[in-house]
């Protein structure tokens, strides 16, 4: 028995991250270093109007101000923000691709080693119904089934089209959500954010497909800094899916991206995150920071804003997705499985912030941590005096696997009205060798048993995932935990 | 050849030596009782035999189906054909019973080198085996022993036992905690899974379980040492007089 945990520790030292390569593009970088002329140049490569340069540049002379949040239960070096390229873009021939016979082919094959389908022609064969952003280092290479959305007013595609062909919403919304000064990464992405995506949903439309991007980090000492604008308009509903990998480096990278999001009256958004950036090697070398801010703005009323993630990659993450329960009755929900496994951390979460009267809020996080690795749970709930009757449900559990690994819940609750209920429950288990005993005495080894007694640990976040993101997610976890019992 | 062999095994837990020499044949189609007092080494013995990490072999040597057991992971032994129900099945939360199932089954037949059965062919075999045990079906939609009585937990370790086909059953003290009713539906599982070409190794504090399953041979573990062997007999006498006399020859 010895012997084939060894086996199996072996194989998962072996084991290469799977989408570990990188692409041989020529790229139009800016060089490292960051001051207000960088700033500007971003600005102006991407054609921007005033305004908008001016909102990078009072952001980042507030950054200038600010200093990095220590308050987190993770530890790093310091990064080196002179030493970051601000801005990396594949070249193309042309300047704007306008359909996908003018991208690059080593682009297209990237993403289709990624699994991503950017052929319409496969998607219409029935392999998934979804439209595809698909942005690659600093810029949005490709949206797919742009038409037949554009018929229904709904406008999907990257976040620099969206500021050319419709500068007044992306005027209107920007920053109302995250502020520029929010927080350090949130105020550094204000300043040089460079693409992601941008989507509106009209009135009473139900989009039809799921949407989709899909984030792929490939140059090196480059940071990437998307920024995610979507909004549901009155009786809108949405579901929207978040993908991202990275090639498999030495150095650490960063990865510092803003999501906002505005659910008008009787809109529902749902947006949800398979994160499964390089998580670095097992002695920690290497890997992507993920401190990314993401926040949900209900602001009519019986809105709804549902936020789903599976963290499996990154070397540290640092992210609360959280719900602005503005309007009456709205609702918002968090449900997370955050992995850790050999030296990654994890502190992450979600904030709750209720204001209307009646709004509801559910929260539902599975932390699971492996081999040395840190991973908390920090969440707020937040009631406001103005929020009558506001209901909060809190469930927190957590899974340790082996005994060098730490798990740790940091609920914080602040309630301004006596008639509020907020509840929350937390567990703590060890994977039970009684539990993995009795799978192996039904035929399943050693990894599938602690694959499937975490799948079920996990299963009131999965079922919240789209169907094919669910299956996904499924075998990621697998990957992620190879090997971590021995 | 036998199905299982095993001699002079030697085995520990925490280093604390339970098992001092067992010797044991069984041949395909019988059925072996091991009775004996608490702390004899029943369960340790199933452990043992089923790989079970916590119990150590310190010595001898176990031959399933001609194959030694330490080249065998306990998932292989599984797969070789050897099942074992637990005393204490465990839950596992959020895991149905049918998905459990599926992928246990698939586990053995792959190791056996059958093709995998696909969700219809899996729903049939269900059909077939559930009315062995008569098992209900909300028992198999529910996750794995969860929220399950004592009864149901041992009713599904046939259920399973049934889907898996082993070659070998060990039983595990599998009456304990049943009520008369109970211990008959999982008797006549047992039974009924009887076959020329499968043995099964039933271990047992008390004589009632043998009423239901008649065993071709009995046998006395005390102080991790089989005392005595003998035929379905035997059983009644233990239930007449007790370990009473061999426990205490062995402490004096």
């Amino acid at each position: 028995m010895k012997i084939e945990d060894e086996k199996s520790f072996d194989e998962l030292t072996d084991k290469e991250y799977k989408y570990g390569f990188v692409t041989d593009i020529e790229s139009d970088s800016l060089p490292p270093g960051l001051n207000e002329d960088i700033v500007r140049a971003i600005s102006k490569r991407k054609n921007e109007p005033e305004w908008l340069t001016e909102f990078r540049l009072k952001a980042y002379r507030h950054w200038l101000t600010l200093e990095e949040p220590k308050w987190a239960k993770v530890e790093f070096p310091p990064v080196d923000y002179q030493a970051l390229s601000y801005y990396s873009a594949p070249k193309q021939k042309i300047d704007a691709p306008k359909s996908l016979d003018d991208v690059d082919p080593e682009l297209l094959a990237t993403y289709e080693k990624l699994g991503i389908p950017l052929g319409e022609q496969e998607v219409l064969a029935g392999v998934a119904n979804v439209a595809v952003d698909a942005v690659f280092d600093s810029v949005s290479v490709a949206t797919t089934f742009k038409k037949n959305l554009e018929e229904l007013g709904i406008i999907f595609g990257s976040f620099s089209e969206a500021v050319k062909d419709h500068p007044e919403l992306v005027k209107k919304y920007l920053g109302t959500v995250v502020p520029y000064k929010d927080n350090y990464y949130a105020t550094l992405n204000s300043a040089v954010f460079s693409d992601g995506s941008f989507c509106y949903i009209p009135k009473g439309v139900k989009c039809p497909m799921e949407l989709s991007t899909y984030f792929r980090i490939n140059a090196a000492n480059t940071g990437q800094f998307e920024r995610t604008l979507l909004i549901a308009d009155d009786d809108a509903k949405v579901s929207y899916l978040e993908g991202c990998t990275a090639p498999q480096r030495d150095e650490n990278q960063l990865h510092a991206a803003v999501v906002e999001l505005v659910a008008h009256e009787n809109a529902q958004i749902k947006y949800s995150t398979v994160q499964n950036w390089y998580p670095g090697d097992k002695d920690g070398k290497g890997g992507i920071y993920n401190f990314v801010t993401k926040r949900g703005h209900c602001r009519g009323n019986n809105s709804k804003i549902s936020w789903t993630q599976v963290e499996t990659g990154s070397a540290i993450t640092w992210k609360y997705p959280s719900c602005i329960l503005k309007g009456d009755n709205s609702v918002g929900e968090f449900y997370s499985v955050a992995v850790t496994n050999n030296l990654q951390q994890a502190d992450t979460g979600t904030k709750m912030i209720h204001i209307g009267k009646n709004t509801k809020s559910t929260i539902i996080s599975k932390g699971i941590s492996a081999g040395k690795a840190q991973n908390s749970y920090r969440g707020m709930v937040k009631v406001v005096e103005t929020a009558e009757n506001a209901r909060n449900f809190s469930q927190c559990d957590s899974m340790l696997i082996g005994d060098q690994c730490g798990a740790h819940t940091f609920p914080y609750i602040d309630v301004s009205n006596p008639t509020a209920q907020v509840e929350h429950e937390a567990t703590t288990t060890k994977i039970g060798e009684d539990q993995i005993f009795y799978c192996n005495q039904r035929g399943l080894d050693t990894e599938e048993a602690v694959t499937m007694i975490v799948n079920g640990f996990c299963k009131e976040v999965f079922r919240e995932l789209p169907m094919e993101f669910a299956v996904e997610a499924q075998k990621l976890l697998g990957i992620s935990l190879e090997g971590s019992v021995g | 050849m036998a199905l299982l062999e095993i001699k002079d095994l030697h085995a520990s837990v925490a280093d604390k030596p339970i098992l001092k020499g067992i010797n044991l044949t069984i041949k395909p189609g019988e059925v072996h009782a091991i009775m004996g007092p608490n702390g004899s080494g029943k369960s340790t013995l199933s452990n043992v035999l089923a790989g079970n990490e916590a119990y150590v072999k310190t010595a001898g040597q176990v031959l399933f189906d001609g194959q030694d057991i330490d080249d065998l992971a306990a998932h292989e032994r599984a797969c070789a054909g050897m099942f074992l129900a637990f005393q204490y099945p465990v839950e596992i939360a959020g895991i149905s019973n049918m998905y459990f199932l599926k992928a246990a089954v698939n586990a053995v037949r792959k190791y056996q080198g059958k093709d995998q059965l696909d969700a219809m062919d899996f729903l049939d075999m269900v059909e077939d085996k559930k009315k062995i045990v008569k098992i209900r079906d909300d028992l198999l939609e529910r996750a794995v022993n969860s929220g399950f009585s004592g009864g149901e937990k041992k009713r599904n370790e046939i259920f399973q036992m049934a889907m898996l086909e082993p070659k070998l059953g060990i039983l595990d003290e599998t009456d304990s905690g049943l009520d008369i009713d109970a211990l008959r539906i999982v008797a006549d599982g047992v039974n009924a899974l009887r076959s020329p070409d499968r043995g099964f190794l039933v271990i047992t504090h008390y004589q009632r379980l043998l009423d239901y399953i008649v065993p071709d041979h009995v046998h006395v573990l005390v102080h991790g040492q089989i005392v005595k062997s003998g035929g379905k007999e035997l059983a009644l006498e233990l239930e007449d007089e007790g370990y009473a006399s061999w426990v205490d020859e062995k402490g004096a």
